[in-house]
């Protein structure tokens, strides 16, 4: 075990604190020492969005950014993007939509939906589509993601 | 109201959209170990030496292992199923650990076991391999050349085997031809690239073995892993949990899952082992890789005579589980929805140092399309006839089904002019072809690509491709149990596996309608050996069309001895309950009837008026093994428009009406056909294995590597009609790989449809900028048109101009 870094991140809402290797990177950090398997590892170079989490508000490939780098920062994951039992509009519309099929990419592609929804929240299809550009789904064809976005927007008849 | 038809929202989707989808990689069993694998960075040597002892003394490091350790551990090697009869078909010793060599690079001569996972990998990088690198073979046809390298010495030759199939007699319709077309095809090679990686875990405690493992084929792991494993199947459990999606790449047995088995047996601890991405392109097996030389042969009015296909297939270095079965998987429909009365086919296999190659979304099929559906293009160009009016000429007309073709084939049922008629509709071809014209003027090169297509699945009658059919030596029936519990839910275990398909949501709706249960109480329980009967697991579309149909039939069982019992408290005949509304009733006496939960309670705690000849229980099951195959089609319309100056293709319309038979629920039908075009998309506009001319992987990560992101793909245009099949009750066929195998070839037609004013004629898949680019810049000198810019620049043959890869024009910096 190499060089150890003591943390302290706000996890959903929720203070956690433990000393990791000092590579560690935040994604097994949420994965293994906090059982928040919901963020999943798609890919080594940061490409497939799997892993996307947010760091102070603001989404993130977790799989390239260190678990020290967080320290002292607020994440969160997709179990904790709506209070415990509830659905965020975004879940809800991917549920409706059919915006999901086998799941894997899927707490990527609405963490990454959610930062968009907050910088643009009525996306046209276009700016959806390219703001999703860094999370690939190999199952839906993408066309029904889009639509559990604009759905989730409000805005289902734009184009 | 029954639920069949209905969109019904998917019951998977609770949990994987709260991030509680369980998978393999989050299991974490006490005591995990984790190992890492060494590979080959040749693509062939000799193994000259290993040394292992730096990487034991590194920290957290319990176990280095090499082939040769390992021998003792496996009774067998990793196995291929397929025994064409009269036809031998060379296959190496291919073992989870290689000794003495290496044939492609990712090879595994090492595993290293350690307290993490970062522990694993960091050992696994101190283990010194010395390779005495032999000459390595990557292109096919050069490997069938005299003098070639070869891949397997003992064999002396790389050819594997020849099989062949014939029907009429295309020789004579050659010699009597008005017309022939001849082409030439290539279909390279692609990834299957689920975005979850391969993962398994093993577990061994008393005697018992357990493999969690990111399968598509549970049942069948644990009969294959069983063998090499040399352990009884009840002393072996697999289960495949949430598996993220799979498109084939998961429809095998891996090296790295005998490897965890044997490496828990062994040290006594769980083991885990997770695929690197860069791992899935190396070492999970690929797809497609065949040269297609085809002949068409019609009359001048445009009657098909004869279709020839000699087909080259790289297998390469090593016979996975159906590595020399999938280039001939399609053969049934390579004719296409066509009534063609002679059918000529000729499949070559060929090792060479790569990655085997196997079953990849449409397995051969999409293959089989792409070269049908271009040369019918072509015979269109030479006859000079509308293709579209050229297809309608060769349909299979509706009166002709079931229809048997030239190679003995029986297509169960169709309606090919009537999917093409619902595609006009949406799609105005004219109205197409003026705007086409207009936009050339302004320098907008735009094209539209046609797919009428067929294809073959529901796999599979055991008597057709069995021992005694084809050859492969398994079956593929399929199971269902169907368990209905006291308070009147149900719990029903099927043998298929799926991996993102609905199929927990379309499977409750089927169970539910018969039952005459709710499917929201409809719990659809598969991929855990230990839990039902044997099954043959998903892939080849099969999963409705059989193993619905097994469902559907258990579920009439337990309807039947539900009427039973209903009837026998009722005072009635069996035959007057009838289910209505999810009540069983006495016919013409609505008031008189009892719900499903009073007669599972009867029928668990059974009152005295039941007699005594009904059992206990309400539970059956179903073995069903098909009749026939099943034959879904449709038409598709693709519009591309190509950007002269950069060669980059924009997909900017999609259509497709697709048949897959009455729907269970359509909403999960229009997803897979979306997916499966995309895939295609991909194949043809941006993916692509490669392998430098020494047999290193060009195409390592998804930077080099490029899916289609959302950014590249349009909205699509769906539609359906419904054709039912006669081949099972419920007239279903698959539609998981439909979207694929019509794809590839609308396209890439469309590719060429929009270049053939600039002179391109034909030009091979991927159709990445600098192919296109440098097609276009070819034909020039042709003397063809030019295009209205002569700007743009050589791009990098890989990534660059695909998607993920960064800015494609000049213009804006990405290439100088």
């Amino acid at each position: 075990m190499g060089a150890t870094v003591r943390i302290g991140v706000t996890v959903n809402g929720e203070r956690r604190e433990s000393e990791v290797e000092a590579r560690t990177l935040l994604v097994y950090w949420l994965r293994d020492e906090l059982g928040l398997t919901g963020t999943h590892v798609g890919c080594d170079t940061t490409n497939c969005g799997a892993c996307t989490v947010h760091l102070n508000g603001e989404s993130v490939k977790s799989c390239t950014v260190l678990a020290a780098q967080a320290d002292g920062a607020e994440v969160t994951t997709i179990e904790g993007l709506a209070p415990e039992g509830g659905l965020h509009p975004l879940q809800n519309a991917f549920w409706e939509k059919h915006g999901l099929q086998c799941g894997f990419c899927t707490p990527g592609m609405i963490m990454a939906a959610a930062d968009l929804l907050q910088r643009n929240p009525h996306p046209s299809d276009d700016e959806i589509r390219h703001g999703l550009e860094g999370n690939l789904c190999r199952c839906t064809g993408y066309h029904n993601i889009i639509e559990a976005v604009k759905a989730a927007a409000g805005n289902e008849v734009s184009a | 109201m029954t639920s069949v038809g209905q969109a019904l929202k998917r019951k998977e989707d609770p949990r994987m959209i709260t991030g509680r989808g369980y998978y393999t990689e989050d299991i974490q069993l006490p005591g995990m170990l984790h190992a890492a694998i060494v590979r080959s960075p040749e693509a062939h040597a000799a193994i000259a030496s290993i040394d292992t002892s730096e990487a034991k003394e590194r920290d957290g490091v319990v176990a280095v292992y090499t082939g040769e350790d390992m021998a003792g551990d496996f009774a067998g090697g990793i196995p291929m199923v397929w025994a064409p009869p009269g036809v031998e078909i060379k296959t190496p010793e291919h073992w989870p650990l290689k000794r003495g060599q290496v044939k492609h690079v990712g090879d595994p001569v090492a595993v290293v076991v350690a307290t993490s996972r970062a522990a694993a990998i960091d050992a696994a990088e101190d283990v010194i391999v010395d390779y005495d690198a032999k000459p390595a073979v990557v292109d096919p046809e050069a490997a069938l050349a005299d003098g070639s390298p070869l891949v397997w010495e003992e064999f002396g030759t790389n050819k594997t085997h020849e099989w062949a199939v014939a029907g009429g007699d295309f020789d004579a319709a050659l010699a009597e031809a008005e017309v022939t077309v001849e082409a030439r095809y290539v279909n390279h090679r692609t990834s299957g690239a689920p975005i979850e990686p391969r993962c398994s875990v093993a577990e061994y405690r008393g005697d018992k073995l357990t493999l969690y493992s990111t399968t598509q084929i549970p049942h069948i792991a644990r009969f294959v892993l069983g063998g090499m494993l040399g352990v009884s199947e009840d002393k072996l459990r697999v289960v495949a949990p949430d598996v993220g999606g799979g498109f084939g790449a998961k429809l095998q047995v891996y090296a790295e899952e005998a490897l965890v088995l044997a490496l828990a047996k062994r040290l006594g601890r769980p083991v885990k082992w997770t695929e690197t991405r860069s791992e899935h392109m190396t070492t999970s097996h690929h797809g497609r890789d065949q040269i297609n030389y085809i002949t068409l042969t019609a009359k001048r009015d445009g009657t098909v005579t004869g279709c020839r296909a000699r087909v080259v297939a790289d297998l390469g270095a090593y016979q996975q589980l159906l590595t020399p079965f999938i280039p001939t998987l399609g053969f049934p429909v390579m004719g296409g929805c066509y009534a063609i009365p002679s059918i000529d086919l000729h499949f070559t296999g060929v090792f060479t140092n790569k990655m085997p190659t196997d079953a990849i979304r449409g397995a051969g099929r999409p293959e089989a399309t792409y070269w049908i559906e271009l040369t019918m293009d072509k015979l269109a160009r030479e006859l000079d006839m509308d293709p579209l009016e050229l297809r309608r000429r060769n349909f299979i007309r509706n009166d002709q089904f079931p229809f048997e073709t030239a190679l003995g084939i029986v297509y169960d049922s169709g309606d090919y002019e009537g999917t093409l008629d619902k595609l006009l509709g949406h799609f105005d071809v004219d109205a197409f072809r003026s705007e086409q014209a207009s936009l050339r003027e302004q320098g907008v090169y735009r094209g539209v690509g046609f797919s009428t297509w067929v294809e073959v699945c529901g796999l599979a009658p055991s008597r057709a491709v069995g021992p005694q059919g084809v050859g492969l030596q398994a079956a593929f029936y399929e199971s269902a149990n169907v368990r209905v519990t006291p308070t009147g839910s149900a719990i029903v275990y099927s043998g298929i596996s799926p991996h993102g398909q609905g199929l927990d949501t379309s499977f409750a709706q089927i169970a539910g309608d018969i039952l005459g249960i709710d499917p929201q109480n409809v719990e659809v329980l598969h991929g855990d050996t230990d839990q039902g009967a044997w099954g043959w697991d998903t892939y080849g579309s099969r999963s409705l069309s059989v193993g619905g149909e097994a469902l559907a039939r258990a579920a009439r069982k337990v309807q039947e001895k539900a009427k039973r019992i209903c009837a026998a408290l009722l005072e009635a005949a069996p035959e007057d309950i009838e289910l209505e509304d999810g009540k069983y009733q006495v016919k013409g006496s609505p008031d008189k009837s009892m719900t499903m939960a009073e007669i599972s309670g009867a029928a668990h705690i059974p009152p005295n008026e039941l007699p005594a000849d009904i059992e206990p229980g309400l539970e059956e099951s179903s073995f069903y093994d098909p009749e026939n195959f099943v034959f879904p089609f449709g038409a598709h319309a693709c519009v591309v428009d190509v950007d002269v100056e950069t060669g980059k293709v924009t997909v900017v319309r999609y259509v497709a009406v697709d048949d897959c038979g009455p729907a269970i629920n359509p909403m999960l039908i229009d997803g897979q056909v979306h997916g499966g075009i995309t895939h295609a998309i991909g194949q043809v506009l941006y993916e692509q294995i490669v392998y430098d001319e020494e047999g290193q992987l060009v195409t390592g990560t998804f930077v080099d590597y490029a899916l289609p992101t959302a950014a590249e793909v349009p909205r699509f245009e769906t539609d359906r009609t419904e054709t039912p099949s006669p081949t099972n009750s419920l007239g279903v066929k698959g539609i998981g790989e439909a979207g694929t195998i019509a794809a590839t070839p609308a396209v890439a037609a469309a590719v060429l449809d929009a270049l053939r004013p600039l002179g391109v004629e034909s030009l091979d898949i991927p159709h990445t900028p600098v192919r296109v680019y440098e097609a276009i810049q070819a034909a020039h000198g042709n003397g063809a048109d030019p295009p209205s810019s002569q700007q743009g620049v050589r791009l990098d043959e890989h990534g660059k101009g695909s998607a993920g890869s960064g800015p494609t024009r000049p213009d804006e910096g990405g290439a100088s």
